[in-house]
């Protein structure tokens, strides 16, 4: 494999690729549907096997005090006098409407409290996801086989900073940027500046993740005849980093993205909670403090919908990053 | 919360890698910086589980309103806390809490992990079908979060804290254990046994168990470390154990108000946490290389 070809010409070369691209992705999302029915029957199996009535649980938990009548609604509304298997019916055609119920906590249906909620936790993962591939990808051009002591530097820095646990790293960029340098603000913060740490605080333990695996790519990318023949052909070191094994490089990266939105969406929990920013996580832990349950129930299976979303993505990507595995099926 | 659990890296089974030179030798070579370091942190932990006195002076709960929220100093290592009690010593003490809950999560984990991976590696087609896909449906929640929704259905609280992160590791650890016991059930010695006509019991007894169970203590080691920055996670966000007690996550909950004056009643017992895990992680990856070394 030299240089990059050109997509559209091997899709046109290869006849059939098109139809089994298809079926890959159908497979992709039978299995994701799937999945996300086991998720959603776990998470109604949780509500029963909880102790105490499930009514209490759907109504906004012990700590809310739902009156008899509220009770007696929700009992009602949820078919909670039939049969279990008529409840787990009207539970799952209820999540196929979008109808997550209400939160007590919140004072709004489900599904509101996510719409309020999604865009600013959207904002802050994907940035940071981005911010994650940057931080790796100029670590790893710059130190992988550049010398012993460029390189040791590199995989030290990855391997420490992938295992710094994020409410830590966040109370250190807190201290240092915010209230000792005074460059970011601590809390809040809507716009840019805002986002900085908050961002910082999730992309660096992951970019460490992805730089490991990137660092070890490269290393046996440089080591491949087609590097050899590129330096043979005059290519400077850049030329052939950038154009040859960068390629080569990114690819257990893009499979580990997948996982790494998850990583991501769990530390929004707590970097939510340490920046006092609105998002998911905010909404989520407020949930779990207060045995919310639909509230956290809702959140937590549309963070599931992502997630597996998410994966599936990440195939599609991967097939586009890798053209090996477009015409070999 | 660290990234190390999902890390697909982690899960090679023992065996598939082509053994590790030993080139240059000298016992310069031998002697790793890292791995030193390492034991050192656990010896002093183990100091801090068995005679916290030895290492702290002062008592972990008096309290000195005089004396509160001081700075580092020669007097207070890691400076004092709100009510005055002096921080060195709350770590030193919460070693023994927070090490329980880590080894605890970590059997639990574990625990759960080898009856579904034995159970999907063993039983058979069906039964390895549908384990997977469970496993799969797991995997759909990050942990962090099936470790809230465990902690939303029971409510917060050391047991609860300590059985959600088991749940929240166990996914992982299952799917490694399932892939080490088919690695080991199709190795030329398990055929070999099959073939002298040892009885099934005998072979899952004295070939398959002793083998496919030898990185158990790999994962252990690896897993001990995560939980404990896992369950400090959830403490740090108000689920753990209950404030006066010092254990290290309820340190970092009840610091966490004071973050913009008291930078040091977050930083220390954090600091002690992520030490405690990169010493798990280089010891567990260093008894890994060991292992694959003597299998291969």
């Amino acid at each position: 494999m030299t240089a990059a070809p050109d997509a559209a010409l091997t899709a046109a070369q290869a006849p059939g690729v098109a139809r089994r691209r298809a079926r890959r992705l159908a497979g992709d999302l039978g299995g994701g549907v799937i999945v996300l029915w086991g998720a959603a029957t776990l998470t109604f199996l949780a509500i029963h096997l909880m102790p105490g009535d499930p009514a209490v649980a759907y109504a906004g938990g012990v700590a809310s005090h739902p009156s008899h009548a509220l009770l007696a609604s929700v009992a009602r509304e949820y078919g909670l006098d039939r049969p279990v298997i008529v409840q787990y019916l009207v539970y799952l055609g209820n999540l196929l409407r979008g109808q997550l119920g209400y939160s007590a906590s919140q004072q709004l249906p489900v599904s509101e409290v996510i719409r309020l909620n999604v865009a600013p936790t959207a904002e802050l993962t994907l940035g940071s996801l981005v911010l994650a591939w940057l931080l790796a990808l100029v670590i790893s051009l710059l130190t992988v086989r550049r010398g012993r002591v460029l390189s040791s530097i590199g995989s030290g820095l990855e391997i420490v900073t992938a295992s710094l646990p994020q409410y830590w790293l966040g109370i250190i960029l807190l201290e240092v940027f915010a209230f000792h340098l005074g460059w970011f603000p601590a809390t809040g913060g809507s716009g840019l500046p805002g986002l900085v740490l908050p961002s910082l605080t999730l992309a660096i333990p992951i970019a460490g993740f992805l730089g490991q695996v990137t660092r070890e790519e490269f290393e046996s990318a440089l080591e491949q005849p087609f590097v050899t023949s590129a330096r043979a052909r005059g290519m400077g070191e850049w030329g052939v980093r950038l154009r040859h094994a960068l390629r080569h490089a990114v690819l257990p990266g893009v499979t580990l993205s997948g996982w790494a939105l998850g990583a991501l969406i769990s530390g929004a929990v707590i970097v939510e909670t340490l920046y006092s920013r609105n998002g998911l996580g905010n909404v989520l832990l407020q949930g779990v403090t207060q045995q919310d349950m639909p509230l956290t129930i809702g959140v937590v299976l549309v963070v599931a919908v992502v997630y597996v979303m998410a994966t599936i993505l990440v195939d599609l990507l991967y097939q586009l990053v890798d053209p090996r595995l477009r015409t070999s099926g | 919360m660290t990234l190390i659990d999902r890390a697909p890296e982690l899960g090679r089974p023992a065996g598939e890698q082509p053994l590790r030179g030993r080139a240059r030798a000298g016992w310069l070579r031998r002697v790793r910086p890292g791995i030193t370091l390492a034991w050192a942190v656990v010896v002093l932990l183990l100091i801090a589980v068995a005679f916290p006195g030895l290492l702290a002076r002062q008592p972990p709960l008096a309290v000195r309103p005089a004396q509160s929220l001081l700075p580092p100093s020669l007097a207070h290592f890691f400076g004092t806390d709100q009510s005055g009690r002096d921080v060195f010593s709350r770590v030193v003490y919460g070693a023994r809490e927070s090490l329980s809950i880590g080894v605890a999560a970590t059997a639990i984990g574990l625990g759960i992990a080898i009856v579904l991976g034995v159970a999907a590696g063993l039983g058979g087609r069906w039964a390895d079908a549908v384990i997977s896909r469970f496993l799969e449906i797991l995997f759909a929640f990050p942990s962090l979060l099936l470790a809230l929704l465990f902690v939303a259905m029971f409510g917060a609280g050391v047991g609860s804290l300590i059985v959600a992160v088991g749940l929240g590791s166990a996914p992982g650890f299952a799917r490694m254990i399932r892939g080490q016991v088919i690695a080991v059930k199709r190795a030329p010695y398990v055929e070999a046994a099959r073939v002298l006509g040892h009885p099934p019991w005998r072979i899952l007894a004295g070939s398959i168990f002793p083998n496919a169970m030898r990185p158990l203590f790999v994962l252990g080691t690896l897993g001990v470390g995560q939980s404990i920055v896992w369950a400090s996670a959830l403490s740090f966000l108000g689920l753990g154990a209950a404030p006066p007690a010092p254990e290290w996550g309820a340190m970092l909950a009840a610091g966490r108000d004071l973050i913009s004056t008291a930078w040091w009643l977050e930083f220390f017992p954090g600091a002690v946490i992520v030490a405690t895990a990169l010493a798990a992680t280089a010891l567990g990856r260093h008894l890994q290389r060991r292992l694959e070394g003597r299998v291969a």
